[in-house]
């Protein structure tokens, strides 16, 4: 970094010094520094009390759901509000599904764009290839839900539904009628989305890789592909496990997209074709028409669950993530 | 000399680089094409939606769209007018407490924080990162909408702000750790106080890399919908006080896109070309100015 700005110029002459000297003994700014610290440090303290805060409205509003319903709460499949019955098994389910479907997708899609970009590619489409793919990750979800609706929601009903029921529908997995709407229509979109994160956190682990490990393997005369698969993809094996698992975390906690195009039905179905729901989804529907207290606290102990599961699942990724780049400068971009 | 080469020479000779077999060559070949392929599907839908975007905003957009409110259902005409500038309204309340609050974590980060309480907020900025939207939704709601009674600005506004706090804090922290510490040694150096020289030197030598780290959480949360649904909750009219509902772009754009009326799908589409355009002006317009005036400075 060559300065982008310029020092202030000192404009200390010697009898100015002199002047100013005293000023400048030790403890002549002490007060002021160790304030200047405080405020800093309360700063930081006040991202520690807001995951505080989080933890302790959703525990706290979610009290009356948990006494009522307890562990079964999860277990249960029927989600009744007018009887005050809640279960919450066909979220977990919908989201559990959801996200499993889009990792299915997205991964060998997002690990062959991250080796293309760091091991196959000429160096002057490097930049542009990250750049677009880094640009799916830009778009707004609730943008990436109206072009579900309108464009990939017909594509599924017209052409890929047809096709999957007649060549895979004996498995039970593509049966049914075609609605477009439902659960794949979930996966696709949702696989869209996090291929961008997958993608850049692979390619960052797949750049630390040394150098010397591809030699040596092309050395001993394996072709590129090889090379990739025994010199760079084992080596990096827990990164693009924990790059994966980071993907996994923000597919569980994606909402708008998934509530515009999964069918919003609390039905837990084989077919990937049938309408679902996920524990997302069912806050953004439910949560500002909820009436009466129960109702509302069910759906926080929702909320609850969501974010135990989504900020394991993180801690779980980072770890990985970290364990094959620990030491290197974190690049982001390059 | 010339024994030893005589010697070694037929040796040489005996090496023999074995040809690479046809079925490891395609394999070679067939990953290559695979690779290239995989590329190819994940631009696809980019350029899928960037144009279809393109192609239907520019059609429903007009004047009107840009100065009017809704209007009931039924009638055609009207607009986002409101939405528009109800969203830069929360987006700005989200901003005012956000950004000083991530910057100062930053500093306190790179400044003082290369310790175990240091490694502590570091881990809990990226937890927070991970916290879905929608449940920071619910803890908006929880502490503002409940107790002020109603849905409001100020809510939607403090969940964009804990949105944006982790994002601030980590780059700000990057960026000024980028800065050398001679710069600042010859701060200290000429007396000035560690205060002084954290705010008027390493941040102002840092300015270009923090206001990006800015850029970046302001563009994540601007197309955010999931944290406004019950904060800011919508509004068909025009209001600009912090403790009322408000309109937002993405939540309008939600609610048209899964109505069942077309001139609403219509409206949608222009209102996710204005969200886009909105988002991708603001940040390059900063990006524009923050490299203009580092440019003057180095003169």
């Amino acid at each position: 970094m060559n300065s982008p700005h310029p020092l202030p110029r000192p404009t200390l002459t010697p009898a100015s010094v002199s002047k100013v000297a005293p000023l400048l003994k030790a403890g002549g700014s002490e007060w002021a520094d160790g304030l200047f610290r405080l405020a800093m440090m309360g700063c930081a303290v006040g991202i520690i009390a807001i995951l505080g805060l989080i933890v302790y409205e959703l525990v706290i509003r979610s009290q009356l759901s948990w006494h009522a319903f307890g562990f079964k709460f999860f277990i249960g499949q029927d989600w009744n509000p007018i009887e005050e019955q809640f279960g919450a098994l066909p979220f977990v389910y919908g989201t559990i599904v959801s996200s499993i479907l889009a990792l299915l997708i997205a991964v060998p899609l997002s690990v062959g764009v991250a080796v293309f970009i760091t091991e196959m590619c000429p160096v002057w489409l490097r930049a542009p290839i990250s750049f677009f793919t880094e640009l799916l990750a830009a778009i707004p979800s609730v943008i990436y839900g109206l072009w579900a609706i309108f464009v990939l929601v017909p594509i599924l009903r017209t052409l890929v539904q047809p096709f999957l029921a007649k060549t895979l529908g004996w498995t039970g997995f593509f049966s049914g009628p075609p609605f477009g709407i439902g659960m794949l229509a979930a996966g696709v979109i949702l696989a869209i989305m996090v291929v961008p994160i997958i993608s850049s956190i692979t390619r960052e682990v797949l750049s630390v890789v040394p150098q010397q490990q591809r030699e040596g393997v092309l050395a001993l005369g394996a072709t590129r592909w090889e090379m990739i698969r025994i010199g760079v993809l084992r080596n990096a094996r827990a990164g693009i496990v924990g790059a994966i698992i980071l993907g996994l975390g923000r597919a569980l906690g994606e909402t708008m997209a998934v509530t515009m195009v999964i069918g919003n039905r609390a039905e837990i179905a084989k077919s990937l074709f049938a309408p679902g729901y996920t524990m997302a989804s069912v806050l953004a529907n439910e949560f500002s028409e909820a009436t009466g207290d129960v109702y509302l606290s069910a759906l926080v102990e929702i909320g609850l669950a969501l974010f135990l599961v989504t900020i394991s699942v993180n801690a779980l990724a980072r770890v990985m993530v970290w364990s094959v780049t620990r030491g290197q400068p974190a690049r982001s971009h390059v | 000399m010339s024994e030893v080469l005589t010697e070694t020479r037929p040796m040489l000779k005996t090496i023999e680089i074995p040809p690479v077999s046809l079925r490891r060559r395609l394999i070679d070949r067939l990953m290559t094409v695979l690779a290239v392929a995989t590329v190819v599907m994940v631009i696809t839908p980019l350029v899928a939606i960037f144009g279809y975007l393109v192609y239907r905003g520019i059609g429903a957009l007009n004047w009107a769209f840009l100065t009017q409110t809704p209007k009931p259902v039924g009638e055609a005409g009207g607009g986002m007018a409101n939405a528009i500038v109800g969203s830069m309204f929360i987006l700005g309340i989200g901003s005012l407490l956000g950004v000083p609050l991530g910057i100062g974590t930053g500093i306190y980060l790179s400044e003082f924080g290369r310790n175990r309480f240091g490694d502590a907020i570091r881990f809990v900025s990226d937890v927070l990162n991970g916290v879905p939207s929608i449940v920071i939704g619910i803890v908006a709601y929880g502490i503002v909408v409940l107790r002020q009674k109603h849905f409001s600005a100020l809510a939607g506004g403090v969940a964009l702000a804990i949105m944006m706090i982790p994002t601030i804090a980590r780059t700000t922290e990057e960026m000024l750790l980028l800065v050398p510490r001679a710069i600042r040694e010859a701060a200290y150096g000429l007396g000035i106080p560690r205060w002084r020289t954290t705010l008027s030197i390493t941040l102002r030598t840092a300015t270009s890399g923090v206001i990006t780290g800015v850029m970046l959480a302001f563009a994540r949360v601007a197309g955010e919908t999931a944290p406004l649904l019950f904060t800011a909750f919508g509004n068909q009219f025009w209001n600009l006080r912090v403790d009322q509902p408000t309109a937002a772009l993405p939540l309008q754009i939600f609610t048209y896109a899964i109505s069942p009326f077309d001139e609403w799908h219509r409206q949608a589409w222009a209102g996710a070309l204005v969200l886009i355009v909105l988002i991708v002006g603001a940040v390059s317009a900063v990006r524009i100015a923050v490299s203009r005036s580092a440019l003057a400075g180095a003169k």
